[in-house]
């Protein structure tokens, strides 16, 4: 299946069977939390499973990720994660060393984003599943006050602003597993993003039309994802879209395109054009947002698809990746 | 970034695209093959077709190995590594490439052992870590690639590696060529030559293009202001009435080759008498076989392979695509049947075919320009 590269397989999975069977009648786009009313209280709920070789990584770790990815994806829904629970996964024979320290990497990350570990579940599988560990986390969170997230709000004119640099973790993956003899002094961007979130906020709340982790399939789907929905075109300007040196020369000599690379630290957001400068400097005055950039802006056309442009006057359309983002050699 | 930016550098760039305006005759259509699948890649990612004057039209060449290459070379490759025992490996590139039971990629869904390597020498070093598997190397490409074939195969003999073999589909870049040009259907003003390919050939291979076809080639780098400059170079041959071969990637390309490579593929490989390509049929001389004295790294000696030949699908157009003779949306599947999730033909499933850089990158952009034109 190529369907978990977070591609197109991934959303036709989820809108083909997924939706239609489990989410009923709801005609809503599929964001990255549930908001709900539940006797008159507005919650955020959302879930997400974590799936990584090698469970440790420079940067990061999978009880990090695991911790981060919930936080992050309440976040971009518009809300503070307040509580999370998790299942571990467990593959046989798995050492104990390794395991708490994961446990530990988990309860460090939960404390910095500020969330309680409510509670959990363990389950072994025999030797030879689970790559070593599996884990899931569930989070509960509480709306942040005038964040509304809706695809159907954007507007042609309104600005995409991206929180820093794309395609750390995926290339510090694809080089953690060692196979491509390639090195370089790169970390995965692996953070919680809601303190970036809230500076937004505070300044631009009433601007935010939509947010986004662009996780697996990298910004290229997200975006993707927001031109489909909102059926209106996104045009991206090549130069002011921010990737380390180390990020491009590794996509240069791996033939990948790092817009297609996945980040677990980062954030795409549209923002009303009147409020996009005021976004953008609050953004870059919150630790941690100093990369921050306008990437591009809402367009009527291409409709329902992404355009890069080059300074030196060249175009082309940015798709959603198709099965993993697989090196190209001859 | 160093290496990358300066051949990206907006004001050169429009610099060279006025002095290629300024070379075309407006009156003139001027039809030019880049032969290499990395060129093909470059010209849609960087969006150079919106730069160049209209009159001036790339078509797109055969030098995509994964795209060239017949289904049942597909099929005899993955036949072995149904056998439990086989570690099938394979280039990044070749993982999509749809078999008639489908790709490598499906039959590691289904459980057989396919693994990706980033080198030859990559597949070795697990055929050491494996004693009691065998190690099966699926090789691709043209003249770029083989070289490192060579030295792995030597080395595997040098140290003794009895569980490892090459099934090798290695072809050839100017037999390729020769076929384009012996096609009745194709007019073509000129050549951007193949850059990695001439690192190891060097440019002499190309002189007959220039001197008996009297067609101006320029091999050419691809970085955009590169590919810019060669254009440059060939108008401005066009424009004497000349025809030569020239080098504009000096900085990688020297015109003699790589002798050191040149001698290991020599010492391992030899021409096979035909190989069939996929899109032009059987060409003469235009692959490389293992020598006998390395039989024992030679899948094709040690496992008996089915030799399956397979038609294409026939209402794709892969061979009128690959020839440069209909352009890849011109083809009845194009963006219907076929599309980088669904290949029906290899075109579409490496970014270097000319199918799949069209789909990703230009076909939507041409769609709406339609869409726009029509309802203006």
């Amino acid at each position: 299946m190529a369907h978990g590269a977070g591609g197109k397989a991934s959303r036709r999975l989820v809108e083909g069977l997924f939706a239609p069977l489990l989410f009923g009648a709801s005609t809503e786009p599929l964001g990255d939390a549930a908001h709900l009313q539940i006797n008159g209280t507005r919650v955020a709920i959302t879930t997400d499973s974590f799936v990584v070789k090698p469970l440790r990584f420079p940067g990061g770790s999978i009880g990090e990720l695991a911790v981060n990815g919930t936080v992050n994806d309440l976040a971009v829904s518009g809300a503070r994660a307040e509580a999370l629970v998790c299942t571990y996964v467990l593959e046989s024979g798995l050492p104990t060393e390794v395991l708490e320290a994961e446990v530990r990497a988990m309860a460090l990350a939960a404390r910095g984003a500020g969330v309680t570990i409510a509670g959990g579940d363990t389950k072994v599988v025999e030797h030879g599943k689970a790559d070593g560990m599996y884990i899931t986390t569930a989070g509960l969170g509480s709306p942040l006050p005038g964040v509304k997230i809706d695809s159907a709000s954007v507007r042609p004119g309104d600005k995409i602003l991206l929180s820093g640099p794309i395609g750390d973790h995926g290339v510090t993956i694809l080089l953690a597993r060692g196979e491509l003899d390639l090195e370089a002094d790169l970390q995965s961007d692996t953070r919680s993003v809601l303190p970036l979130v809230e500076a937004l906020a505070a300044i631009a709340a009433s601007g935010i039309r939509w947010m986004r982790d662009p996780t697996r399939g990298g910004a290229a789907t997200s975006l993707n994802e927001l031109a489909r929905d909102c059926r209106l075109g996104i045009v991206l300007f090549e130069e002011s879209i921010p990737v380390r040196d180390t990020v491009r020369g590794a996509c240069e000599l791996l033939g990948l395109d790092p817009l297609h690379i996945a980040n677990e630290g980062q954030f795409l957001a549209v923002i009303a054009p009147d409020l996009a400068d005021a976004a953008l400097e609050a953004l870059r005055r919150a630790p941690g947002g100093e990369d921050a950039e306008i990437i591009g802006e809402v367009r009527e056309q291409p409709a329902g698809a992404v355009l890069e442009t080059t300074r030196y006057g060249g175009s082309r359309i940015v798709d959603m990746l198709v099965g993993d983002p697989l090196p190209r050699i001859c | 970034m160093r290496f990358v930016d300066e051949f990206r550098d907006p004001k050169l760039i429009t610099a060279t695209a006025e002095e290629i305006r300024r070379l075309a005759d407006p009156n003139r259509h001027y039809r030019i093959m880049e032969v290499c699948g990395g060129h093909t890649h470059a010209i849609y990612r960087f969006g150079l077709k919106d730069i160049l004057p209209e009159n001036i039209e790339l078509i797109h060449g055969p030098g995509c190995p994964v795209c060239v290459l017949p289904m049942g070379r597909i099929d005899d490759g993955l036949s072995m590594a149904g056998d439990p025992n086989v570690i099938f490996t394979a280039f990044g590139d070749m993982m999509r490439v749809p078999g008639t039971q489908g790709s490598p990629l499906e039959h590691k869904a289904h459980g057989m052992d396919v693994r990706i390597v980033y080198s030859p020498s990559d597949a070795l070093k697990l055929a050491r870590a494996n004693p009691d598997k065998h190690v099966m190397f699926f090789a691709i490409g043209f003249e770029t690639t083989a070289p490192s074939t060579a030295l792995t195969l030597m080395r595997a003999r040098n140290e003794g590696v009895t569980n490892f073999s090459v099934f090798c589909n290695h072809v050839t870049i100017i037999p390729a060529i020769r076929a384009i040009l012996d096609s009745p259907d194709m007019r073509l003003d000129a050549f951007i030559g193949p850059g990695h390919v001439s690192t190891v050939i060097g440019c002499r291979p190309y002189e007959w293009i220039a001197q008996n076809e009297k067609k101006p080639i320029v091999v050419s780098g691809f970085e955009p202001l590169d590919m810019l400059q060669s254009i440059v170079m060939l108008l401005r041959q066009l424009k004497a009435g000349e025809a030569k071969v020239e080098n504009q990637y000096k900085r990688v390309v020297p015109w003699e080759g790589n002798r050191a490579a040149l001698h290991a593929m020599a010492e391992v490989f030899q021409l096979r008498p035909y190989f069939e390509w996929r899109g032009l049929g059987f060409i003469s001389q235009s692959a490389l076989r293992i020598r006998d004295t390395f039989a024992q790294w030679d899948s094709e000696a040690r496992f008996s392979i089915p030799g399956v030949r397979v038609t294409d699908p026939k209402a794709a157009q892969c061979g009128e695509v690959l020839k440069g003779v209909l352009k890849p949306h011109q083809c009845k599947l194009f963006g219907r049947e076929c599309t980088p999730e669904h290949p029906v033909g290899a075109l579409m499933v490496s970014s270097e075919g000319s199918c799949a850089a069209y789909y990703n990158y230009e076909h939507r952009k041409t769609a709406m320009a339609n869409q726009i034109s029509q309802s203006a």
